[in-house]
């Protein structure tokens, strides 16, 4: 089935801060949202939503939600979206339950059972909790429950897990890649958007910077300035070739290289992995070296190579197989090995982590 | 002990707090999220009956109101029945004399409420009537209790303004604070006694009530 498109072409006004944005966004999977504070994430999902006014046009399919040269404009609550705030915003009149029920009773046909969201998030035990009672953890976890149980064709999710503990984080996240459910997803974290999502949007100050596949957004240099100040890296993915016990290693196969990583049990033979390379762990040299601690040493070729002015790094992007990693070194570094776009290098990758 | 004047200012008190309760909630909701810039203008009308004397308002009651008066003709026409030196006199000028004291705290109930919660339900498809039934009225009872104790007690404590409209007909304009009145200038202080201490009473418990259960929703002239 193809998967419909929410139509994006938008401007709004908020005090001194404006926001564009105009972008086809495919309803399927999970699209991060990722940027700095105040460039425009949480104005961009409210006019989505309807709560925020902005001129121009906002479809779903065939159907519009905002066209404002025809003065149209969807109410929200008729919009097929589910919302979680970055605040939670649960009703303190109603207990755990009566505020998931609030959702259930109005969803028009279907979205997930309450049974079902109860048992996936663990709500067992709070459901006849006053929400004043709740930490800001559980907080999150009843305000997504109540989310996922409205029938939203969309779901527009504003740092939904930023009060949760990584192990939870890390459940809820499996939880959510299981449902059908395109989403939305507003986070600060980029192992989140890694981790996540097959799309990421990048906005600052109030603009559209990137949009695409996520590996390329992670990898791109341009965006830096933007993504570096969390943790610049790649993503790459490789097969799992078998396991060493007695090491505690996984050894992987890169494009038809060899990898060897912390063992990570969860994984089988065959299986790909995503791995994720944070640009500060890898370094580079233009031959392959001898008698040398780290394990993972894998050639390929410098495609882009950014010297960052009034700073003593370099960032380079080094093509291995069909896949990127990007390393940070230093300006000097770059210069005393002649490194040149084109140039045959080896990527020596000091750590890694598993994606999922 | 004369049940006629407490019977009817306990109706009036009732009546005119139900109708403030249709009419001030609609008011105060608009006023706690309107933008517009007559909405001072709006605020100050509403504070009026606060700083003006009884008599004033009365008296603009009673021209509005008598059967000459255009509104005053239409309802002998329809009804038969004069709108001043009547009960139903009454409750217009109550309503108006009281409405602060039910749109002040459910505007500032309805304020502390926000469009946080009401945003939160409209994501979960409740229409704007649906989140203010099941969101709105709930997370402002304590506003709604404040503000009909408020009501119900000043409209039992009025005097000048029923005085002016209503004069002082048994069983139907007779309320308590008139009988006081009659009573103190024909003499019979024991029955004035009786009906003053009563009120005293009533309006401290209602008070000890207000202030028991807050302190949020205080009704002010500015």
């Amino acid at each position: 089935m193809p998967s419909e498109t929410l139509e994006l072409d938008v401007a709004a006004k908020l005090g001194a801060f404006e926001l564009e944005a105009a972008l086809a966004l495919p309803l399927d999977g999970i699209t991060a949202v990722f940027g700095p504070s105040g460039g425009g994430k949480t104005t961009l999902l409210r006019m989505i939503a309807g709560f925020e006014k902005a001129r121009g046009r906002i479809a779903l399919g065939g159907e519009r939600w905002l066209d404002s040269s025809r003065r149209l404009h969807m109410a929200p609550h008729r919009r097929p979206i589910g919302y979680v705030f970055q605040d939670a915003r649960l009703f303190g009149h109603l207990d755990v339950r009566g505020n998931l029920l609030f959702a259930a009773r109005r969803a028009r046909n279907g979205g997930a059972t309450v049974d079902n969201v109860v048992t996936a998030l663990d709500l067992g035990s709070l459901l006849h909790r006053p929400v004043a009672d709740l930490s800001g953890g559980e907080r999150q976890r009843v305000a997504l429950a109540r989310t996922l149980l409205t029938d939203a064709k969309l779901l527009l999710l504003d740092e939904p897990m930023s009060a949760l503990d990584t192990e939870r984080k890390a459940d809820i996240l499996s939880y959510l890649e299981t449902l059908s459910v395109p989403m939305l997803y507003v986070s600060h974290a980029v192992d989140e958007v890694a981790l996540l999502a097959e799309r990421t949007l990048v906005l600052a100050d109030g603009r559209v910077r990137a949009f695409g596949a996520t590996r390329e957004i992670l990898e791109r240099l341009d965006i830096q300035s933007i993504t570096g100040r969390f943790e610049a890296g790649a993503l790459v993915r490789a097969r799992v070739v078998g396991h060493d016990p007695e090491y505690h290693l996984t050894t992987l196969d890169m494009d038809g290289q060899p990898m060897v990583m912390p063992m990570s049990a969860r994984l089988a033979p065959g299986d790909f992995a995503r791995v994720r390379v944070r640009a500060r762990d890898v370094a580079l040299a233009t031959a392959r070296p001898q008698e040398l601690s780290i394990r993972n040493v894998l050639s390929g070729t410098l495609i882009d190579l950014v010297r960052e002015e009034d700073s003593p790094f370099a960032e380079a992007l080094v093509e291995i197989g069909d896949q990127h990693l990007r390393a940070r070194i230093t300006r000097a570094s770059a210069d005393d090995l002649g490194l040149a776009v084109g140039k045959r290098v080896y990527a020596l990758v000091k750590s890694a982590t598993f994606d999922q | 002990m004369e049940l006629g004047p407490i019977w009817l200012t306990a109706k009036l008190a009732a009546v005119t707090t139900l109708v403030l309760l249709a009419l001030g909630t609609p008011l105060a909701w608009w006023l706690a999220h309107t933008r517009t810039r007559i909405k001072p203008a709006i605020e100050a009308l509403t504070a009026l009956p606060l700083v003006l004397p009884p008599t004033v308002l009365g008296f603009y009651l009673l021209i509005l109101l008598h059967p000459g008066s255009a509104i005053g003709s239409l309802w002998v026409q329809a009804t038969g029945d004069s709108l001043t030196f009547s009960f139903s006199g009454l409750v217009i000028a109550s309503v108006v004399y009281s409405l602060p004291f039910m749109v002040q705290p459910l505007q500032t109930a309805f304020a502390g409420v926000g469009r946080a919660p009401l945003e939160a339900a409209a994501s979960l498809r409740a229409s704007p009537l649906d989140a203010f039934v099941s969101v709105a009225i709930p997370l402002s009872a304590r506003g709604f209790l404040t503000a009909s104790v408020l009501t119900f007690a000043h409209t039992v404590g009025e005097f000048g303004v029923v005085l002016m409209v209503g004069g002082n007909i048994p069983d139907e304009t007779r309320v308590v604070s008139i009988a006081i009145y009659e009573h103190v200038e024909t003499l019979r202080y024991a029955d004035a006694h009786v009906l003053s201490a009563g009120l005293l009473a009533f309006s401290f418990v209602v008070l000890l009530v207000v202030y028991s259960f807050n302190r949020r929703f205080p009704v002010h002239a500015i």
